[in-house]
């Protein structure tokens, strides 16, 4: 019979520090040719890929209004029709090309970060209700004792995120626009993400 | 147990089991006032708490087919043909990953990163007197393997000092980022290594709650697995979330 219960548990977090560039994109900070050149997480998608092409830059802040000049930014999300490249979606095959999964080191002078990728199609939540389309971001940084989940919706989804299971659940309301890119262009998103403090970003417990 | 509902979808039925929640008690509190830098970068208002859909129990799957044949070889994986290997103590860090229901997890990728062996990173920002080593980058990768098993090759690092009390120095460690099955699972800690009179003064240290806890991120001296006249082994395995029993699993 499988065990259904939690024999081990988790191992502790630590935060990745100032240097998890080394690690995780090594090509970035200059580490030439490491792993052939290539840092995971460059690109999402490649040319052919169905979709809306858009950009989501963003910057990330610390409480007193700093921006996080060392730290790392993932992004994970559904392909244009909802699907997940992962077998543990089982609805069907996500768009061949689609990685779905993109991951930066915010700039060294700036703390900016920005990705260009495919606008996510609709996703069940649990109950089977659609959600409203979103990236999920994970962030860590030197002072990040545990990696950051959030998600960022879209402006031009003003429907679906009022019906979103997610967003219409959270206690408080003025918190939502945390969670809702600003519109900088046509297919042009903006997400700036705030650890403490005035507009402090809504982080989940997943 | 709770069961999330199944979702209802035109084709097959996926059951849908979220990860075991998050035991927040074992982890470092979001603000740590003695590790300086979490006290301006750490979120004053609670984790909104959410049942996981497919977008925390789904995420990027990397296959054996990235790795290069030193990915995993810290000693030479930096420095061109023909140059020296790294210098320092030369060992062997390798382990399991296993899921809370102590099953190995297969596939997943571990990234890591760490100082040199006189305590100096490869980092544009790291300005320690301690000089690089030419042949030393800091970096490698690996998959597990069918039983969770992964092992590195490197140097072991040095402590070093660092900007938070006037006179703090980390112990030796090195920097382990792991992927999962799933978003959720997703982990970055650090390794330290059994016997290092450094650990129990570390504030990243003891920004976690309880000493016993340390004690799971301490790698163990693995004489059986010292390879004679080459590299002494560590032990390190690591725990990742699992997944509450598919109803499959229950009817069996």
């Amino acid at each position: 019979m499988a065990i259904r219960s939690r024999v081990l548990h988790e191992t502790p977090s630590q935060t990745a520090g100032p240097f998890v560039h080394i690690g995780c994109t090594p090509n970035r900070i200059g580490l030439a040719y490491a792993y052939r050149g290539q840092d995971l997480g460059e690109r999402l998608f490649d040319n052919g890929v169905p979709g809306q092409r858009i950009v989501v830059e963003g910057c990330v802040f610390d409480g007193i209004g700093t921006p996080v000049k060392d730290g790392m930014v993932e992004i994970w999300q559904a392909d244009h029709k909802g699907l997940f490249n992962s077998p543990q979606d089982r609805r069907g095959q996500s768009s061949l090309g689609f990685s779905g999964w993109g991951r930066q080191a915010t700039d060294p002078e700036t703390g900016e970060f920005s990705f260009r990728t495919i606008k996510p199609g609709e996703t069940p939540f649990v109950d089977g209700r659609m959600q409203a389309p979103f990236i999920s971001f994970w962030i860590v940084a030197r002072g990040v004792n545990l990696g950051l989940h959030t998600r960022m919706y879209f402006p031009d989804e003003a429907e679906r995120n009022r019906q979103d299971p997610v967003l219409s659940k959270l206690e408080h309301a003025c918190r939502i626009q945390t969670l809702i890119a600003s519109c900088v262009s046509d297919n042009h998103y903006r997400f700036d993400i705030r650890l403490q403090g005035e507009g402090e970003t809504v982080f989940f417990d997943v | 147990m709770i069961k999330f509902s199944k979702l209802a979808t035109k084709e097959q039925e996926p059951v849908v089991e979220g990860f075991f929640h998050r035991e927040f008690h074992r982890h470092p509190p979001a603000y740590t006032p003695r590790y300086k830098s979490s006290v301006v970068r750490s979120p004053k208002l609670a984790l909104v708490s959410i049942p996981n859909s497919l977008s925390e129990l789904t995420g990027p799957v990397f296959g054996h087919g990235i790795l290069g044949d030193d990915d995993n070889d810290l000693t030479v994986n930096y420095a061109d043909a023909g140059m020296r290997p790294a210098l320092g103590e030369r060992i062997i860090v390798h382990g399991r990953v296993l899921d809370e229901r102590d099953k190995g997890v297969p596939g997943v990728l571990v990234e890591i990163w760490q100082a040199n062996a006189g305590g100096r990173y490869r980092h544009f920002k790291d300005g320690y007197l301690a000089p690089l080593d030419e042949s030393f980058g800091g970096f490698g990768r690996t998959v597990t393997d069918a039983e969770g098993g992964y092992e590195f090759r490197t140097v072991r690092p040095g402590p070093y000092p660092w900007p938070n009390g006037i006179n703090d120095w980390r112990p030796s460690h090195i920097h382990f980022s792991l992927f999962g099955a799933g978003l959720a699972q997703r982990l970055i800690t650090q390794m330290y290594f059994e016997g290092d009179p450094l650990i129990p003064h570390c504030p990243i240290v003891n920004s976690i709650p309880e000493p016993s806890l340390v004690d799971s991120l301490v790698a163990r001296l693995d004489l059986a697995n010292t390879v004679p006249m080459d590299a002494r082994a560590y032990r390190f395995d690591i725990v990742l979330r699992g997944r509450r029993s598919s109803q499959f699993e229950n009817r069996s």
